[in-house]
């Protein structure tokens, strides 16, 4: 018997053992997917929870409910990876030997890697909304806030759901309005890119949205510490920004072990190939989802879309034939504007988010970079089709790859 | 993608004024690029950039500031003294390499 192991059972990790347990016969191939806890978090929740929109109970459930039939759930958490040796040591001493490596252990926030960050002001007045806890505990402190500087902050890119702390600070502000309080609060998004956002048209879209808020953007703002007793953001130019609350997006880092292991790169991500997302080093190891060091959105989008291709890809390659689908870096994102609407950006590596309609040229439903309705009860429908459609591996009706159908560049220019 | 004449050759270059041909660069460009941006390069510049330079030979990116940072051994702080207020911008642009994508 072959061995094919999964290392985290996440959103990519879960997607690749349903897509590939039909695809390989069980009679030639155990399948087998190790994760550190039992339950699994519908992450694109996080950002509801701070305004009291989704509970916390609503966005987790067991993840043995979305492992098939015919794949072992480990649990377990992974000391290294020994590539040479086609073995995966966890820290309880189990070894788990493999003939087909998946990683797909995500990216984890880490704010003890800003010095002042988890000092004596965590989760009083610093919060993070990228885990549970942290969201839950901003949820606690918004709900009783009186007003003063909010800054919504971003340490580092690239970081899961780019567009997630815009969300954030587009929700803030109706939140703030409903709450009768916007008036007493100064609302402030600090990033270290030149722009709201990267993609130019994108950015132009998004920072004219900060404006009509009120929101003030900071850009170019590399952070070299948090003053906790200043309640100030330091930058490594020597900048600062005071705040009264803290709503801030950590550093994002790989695994550990994959540090441990020799398989990561400066952010402990595995190098691959960015059309097929196998190793640079190791034909027979992959790297699925955010654990990758891919040039895109760090999203369940790109992962569901990649995946697609590498199911398809995966079972040529055991057999020792070439792989032919070719990843192109497709990544879609609702963006909440707040008072029920919402945007959606399509793109790749190569081409930009454009306006338009989506799927469906012209008759959409969802609208490319323009706030509606229908967007954002998308947006939210999303999450049932997460755990319905996404993570049991079938098929959304969405083309893996971008297609420029139905999009305009006229209006690259506004 | 238009034609730039510097120190006497011509070179490619993208509307940014970015060098977009890897070969075409070497130290006397480099010493013009940063005088373009205020810049006197000194031999800590020149470390950082041929560091940026190979490390794109190998990758096929522009390096991030923390690449730069764990894998060149200057630290973060030297990066903004060495080249003020856009770092990442100014090395990948005085190195003749592509600006660096922030991974979106």
């Amino acid at each position: 018997m072959k061995r094919m192991l999964v290392l985290g059972a996440g959103t990519a990790g879960t997607t690749v053992v349903n897509k590939l347990r039909p695809r390989l016969d069980k009679r030639e191939w155990d399948i087998t997917i190790v994760d550190q806890d039992a339950v699994h978090h519908y992450q694109p929740g996080y950002l509801f929870v701070p305004f009291g929109t989704y509970s916390p109970e609503e966005i987790v459930r067991p993840r043995e409910r979305f492992i098939p039939p015919g794949v072992e759930l480990v649990e377990g958490e992974i000391d290294v990876v020994k590539p040479d040796e086609r073995v995966v040591q966890l820290t309880n001493g189990t070894v788990l030997d493999y003939d087909q490596l998946v990683i797909a252990t995500g990216v984890t926030p880490r704010p003890d890697q800003t010095p002042g960050m988890v000092d004596e002001e965590w989760r009083r007045s610093i919060f993070d909304f990228y885990t549970l806890d942290g969201a839950v505990a901003l949820r606690d402190a918004l709900a009783t806030w009186n007003g003063g500087r909010l800054v919504v902050h971003i340490t580092e890119l690239p970081i899961k759901c780019p567009v997630a702390p815009l969300e954030f600070a587009f929700l803030a502000d109706a939140f703030l309005r409903e709450r009768g309080i916007r008036d007493r609060v100064e609302l402030v998004f600090v990033t270290p890119l030149d722009g709201a956002f990267t993609k130019p048209i994108a950015s132009a879209r998004l920072g004219g949205m900060l404006d009509e808020r009120g929101i003030v953007l900071e850009t170019d703002f590399m952070i070299e510490r948090v003053d906790p007793s200043a309640k100030t953001l330091v930058s490594y130019d020597e900048r600062e920004i005071p705040f009264d609350l803290l709503v801030t997006v950590p550093v994002n880092m790989g695994a550990e072990f994959v540090a441990r292991s020799g398989l990561g790169d400066e952010l402990n991500c595995v190098p691959v190939d960015k059309h097929t997302l196998l190793s640079t080093r190791y034909d027979n190891i992959f790297a699925v989802g955010d654990a990758a060091d891919l040039p895109i959105s760090k999203a369940g989008s790109t992962a569901h879309f990649s995946i697609e291709l590498f199911a398809e890809n995966f079972v040529h390659h055991v057999k020792g034939e070439p792989m032919t689908a070719a990843f192109d870096g497709h990544a879609n994102c609702f963006v909440e504007a707040g008072d029920g609407k919402a945007l959606l950006l399509d793109f790749n590596y190569d081409t930009q988010p454009l306006p338009g309609k989506y799927p469906l040229p012209v008759v959409g439903p969802f609208s490319l970079l323009e706030a509606t309705t229908a967007n954002h009860w998308g947006k939210h429908a999303f999450k049932w089709a997460y755990w319905n459609v996404l993570l049991p591996g079938r098929r959304l009706p969405l083309p893996a790859l971008m297609t420029t159908a139905g999009k305009t560049r006229e209006e690259v220019s506004q | 993608m238009t034609l730039a004449t510097m120190n006497g050759q011509d070179v490619h270059v993208d509307d940014e004024g970015f060098l977009t041909e890897y070969d075409e660069w070497d130290h006397e460009l480099a010493k013009t690029l940063a005088a373009n941006i205020g810049i006197e390069l000194t031999d800590a510049h020149m470390n950082v950039l041929e560091f940026l330079r190979a490390d794109y030979k190998e990758q096929g990116e522009t390096a991030t500031l923390r690449r730069v940072t764990t894998m060149g051994g200057t630290p973060t702080k030297e990066l903004f003294r060495l080249f003020p207020k856009k770092p990442a911008k100014k090395m990948a642009y005085i190195a003749g390499l592509p600006k660096p994508v922030g991974c979106v």
